[in-house]
């Protein structure tokens, strides 16, 4: 089986980490978001994977190079030359798609959840249409396009974007699994999946909802990345609890890479993720935080929500709290407060930042 | 034989100061680990045959002060009393009422300071002074320089630059006039009250000619408005300058600043006051004060500009910067303490982190002194130092930032910019 995954743009809203690298490369509780994905996909059978991508796709191939080798499946690379939407990328890659007439996933790269790849197959077999989509429940539809079907059969009647009444709780997850008939409906320009392809497969009833079981998040922008990395690691706590690190000093939900270093009188979690070769002095409290690979938390310091990028250093009673993002090798001097900074690559700070803005 | 007169003010006076205030004569308020007053009273304990300090005030008699004359007195070896004013009499009603008191013993001259200062207290060089001009009649008052804009705050004084006889003398004008300012700290000759006398004729007369003035009381004189401005030209009033350090101490913020000031005095005056860093004991950055009885962590780090009162106890890992701590309050460990006053018996709780801004003057002037800031500026309460009062107990983790926080307060969560009654 093959599946295609929506890389595109310049992951703008996950700024400044998408400065220094992809956003498929960004880690997420260290392992790029791809590989979360990647590997699901694997497990779920499929043996090619092709990305359609549109920048800093050097440092995307040499990595996927390796993954190839390490996961005994095929890359693929398919550039697109100027943006082509949500759709078009799948014209750009018919060539890979129609090697074969067995079905293929298509998915987007900024979702994390349960991949019910597997489920996706036999779901859309049972069926026999031309796609299936899979939904996720939300709390506040009115942010998003919800979908609306048939309860038993998932035969997709319509869409509603951004609905002002309640209409349903069910919003596309952005992951699909389509027969290479879909390529008929698709031209090589820019194109909207879900707003100009899918009312069409609607409207002719070849289009099916599957209900997504376990936890969904869109990690495009750091807030929901959190909030996402809570989730992932509630759901760990369910299938691996081995991975998640305990003793005292750990509260709740923790991952620690085995070449972290911890110090002493620490206070770490609930939902924290350390990276590996990460440095955590004596005396530091972090809850709900993302410390990527090589950075250094000193002594005394206090963080909250807020996320760490590669090779930083936070000095001594630092307090970062309201989705603080440092970008990588910066450096926050000792004693600062951090009220949501966004701040760029390669920069030290040496003055507070009480407010929530952007360092350039 | 002479003798020194202090001006203490009463509970009206000193609201910048709250809530700080609320707990202690403001006089009494720490500075760089003692009461404000007590900088004063060193200063006089030391001029060769000065025989007694006098506080003129209006406060009620009050444990707080009766406690703090009787040490004051055992330890500077000097008679110390408290005359209190029937109301507020201002700066030359006050010594003129108590005339009599001032004059028994027969002093050839005393000195008059404002409580609210803090300065080097360059007494024996004012005498000297004094004695140049070998006229026991003149008056010596303090002066210091201003940079332009923030003398038009004080008075100002226009002096002869030879003789240093002050030519004019206005307070606060509302156009630049001379960046020399008055410290409120004077050397009187006794003949000085002939002079407040006048004041208090002029008042009397004054009174009778207007029937609706009942609110002006004849006894109510300002030594600068009503004294120097008359004395000013006519011979008698004279400034002696000094680049010693000086401040009022208006705002709690003006407190920590003073504090600085009178910390590193210390090094010449008492280096006992100021703590080392010792094998066992806490970093000491800088100059910091702790109270012998204070208990403090060996990985605590204190300085530059601490002062940690009696009874306090500060946590494992804990970071204090730039502030007072008054005594009995708890500082948790890990918790980070900047630019701020923490209250007597208050309590900061793990990782919780109390920061203020600093409104220290310009240090690329030497001139420039300490804003007394006004609490609001354009309806937002300005970004000051942050003001625990008593006994506020602050949770773990935490941040109050920019805030002032009135006595008794258990607060929950992080507050910024506020006034938390």
């Amino acid at each position: 089986m093959k599946a295609l995954i929506l890389v595109g743009g310049f992951g703008t809203r996950l700024r400044p980490l998408t400065l220094s690298v992809p956003k498929p490369l960004v880690d997420f509780c260290n392992k790029p978001i791809l590989l979360h994905q990647v590997e699901a996909l694997v497990k779920a059978g499929v043996k090619h994977v092709i990305l359609a991508v549109s920048y800093m796709s050097d440092m995307l191939e040499k990595e996927m190079k390796e993954q190839e080798k390490r996961l005994g499946i095929r890359i693929s690379m398919s550039h697109e030359k100027e943006p082509l939407g949500t759709a078009g990328p799948l014209a750009l890659a018919k060539d890979f798609l129609t090697e074969n007439s067995e079905p293929f996933f298509v998915l987007n790269s900024d979702v994390i959840c349960d991949f019910p790849f597997e489920e996706m197959v036999h779901f859309h077999r049972h069926q026999g249409q031309e796609g299936t989509i899979v939904v996720t429940k939300v709390e506040e539809p009115s942010k998003y396009g919800v979908v609306m079907y048939e309860a038993e059969t998932g035969k997709i009647q319509r869409f509603v974007e951004k609905p002002q009444v309640f209409v349903s709780n069910k919003i596309n997850s952005g992951l699909y699994i389509f027969c290479p008939s879909i390529l008929d409906r698709i031209q090589l320009r820019p194109t909207s999946i879900e707003k100009e392809i899918f009312p069409a497969m609607a409207q002719e009833g070849k289009l099916f909802a599957m209900e997504l079981q376990g936890f969904w998040m869109d990690i495009g922008q750091p807030k929901d990345f959190l909030t996402g990395m809570c989730l992932y690691l509630q759901s760990v706590r369910q299938k691996h609890p081995e991975w998640l690190h305990t003793g005292p000093g750990f509260v709740g939900n923790v991952l620690v890479d085995p070449t972290a270093k911890i110090g002493e009188n620490c206070c770490i979690g609930p939902n924290v993720t350390i990276g590996p070769g990460v440095t955590v002095e004596d005396g530091v409290r972090i809850k709900r935080c993302t410390i990527m690979k090589g950075s250094r938390i000193r002594s005394h310091s206090w963080l909250e929500s807020s996320i760490v990028g590669w090779s930083s250093a936070v000095g001594q009673w630092v307090r970062m709290e309201n989705v603080a993002v440092l970008g990588e090798d910066v450096i926050v001097n000792d004693e600062l407060y951090l009220n949501g900074a966004n701040v760029l690559p390669h920069k030290c700070i040496a003055e507070s930042v009480p407010e929530p803005r952007i360092i350039m | 034989m002479l003798k020194a007169v202090i001006l203490i003010g009463g509970p009206q006076k000193g609201t910048r100061f709250r809530p700080l205030s609320f707990e202690v004569p403001k006089p009494l308020f720490p500075v760089a680990g003692v009461p404000m007053l007590q900088h004063h009273i060193e200063a006089c304990s030391k001029v060769p045959n000065l025989k007694e300090i006098l506080l003129i005030g209006f406060y009620q008699p009050n444990e707080a002060l009766s406690r703090f004359l009787v040490t004051a007195q055992q330890e500077f070896k000097v008679a110390i009393r408290y005359l209190q004013e029937f109301s507020a009499l201002g700066t030359g009603g006050g010594i003129y009422h108590f005339r009599d008191q001032i004059l028994s013993g027969g002093p050839q001259a005393f000195f008059v300071m404002n409580a609210d200062v803090c300065s080097e207290f360059p007494l024996l060089q004012m005498l000297e002074f004094q004695k140049q001009h070998e006229n026991t009649h003149s008056y010596i008052m303090l002066g210091t320089t201003a940079n332009r804009t923030q003398s038009l705050n004080y008075g100002c004084i226009v002096a002869n630059t030879e003789t240093q006889e002050v030519l004019h003398y206005v307070e606060k004008p509302s156009t630049f006039v001379s960046d020399i300012i008055n410290c409120g700290i004077y050397l009187f000759a006794p003949t000085i009250f002939q002079h407040i006398a006048e004041v208090f004729q002029r008042n009397q007369q004054d009174i009778q000619l207007e029937e609706n003035s009942s609110w002006q009381r004849t006894e109510v004189i300002r030594l600068e408005q009503d004294v120097f401005t008359a004395l000013a030209g006519k011979c008698h009033l004279y400034v002696y300058k000094t680049d010693g350090f000086w401040s009022q101490i208006k705002s709690a913020g003006s407190a920590i600043y003073a504090s600085r000031l009178y910390l590193s005095q210390y090094h010449t005056t008492h280096p006992e006051r100021l703590a080392q860093t010792k094998v066992g004991g806490p970093t000491i950055l800088g100059n910091v004060y702790i109270h012998p009885t204070a208990k403090v962590d060996s990985s605590a780090v204190l300085g530059p500009n601490v002062s940690v009162g009696m009874g306090v106890t500060i946590g494992a890992g804990v970071r204090v910067r730039e502030s007072i701590i008054l005594h009995g309050a708890i500082l948790q460990d890990h918790s980070c303490v900047l630019n701020s006053i923490v209250g007597w018996d208050s309590t900061i709780g793990r990782w919780a982190r109390v920061e203020g801004t600093p409104s220290d003057p310009n240090p690329n002037d030497p001139y420039a002194k300490i804003d007394s800031e006004t609490l609001f500026r354009e309806g937002k309460l300005t970004p000051s130092i942050t003001i625990l009062g008593c006994n506020v107990s602050i949770p773990a983790e935490v941040v109050i930032l920019n805030s002032i926080v009135l006595p008794h307060k258990e607060l929950s969560r992080s507050f910024k910019n506020q006034i938390i009654l």
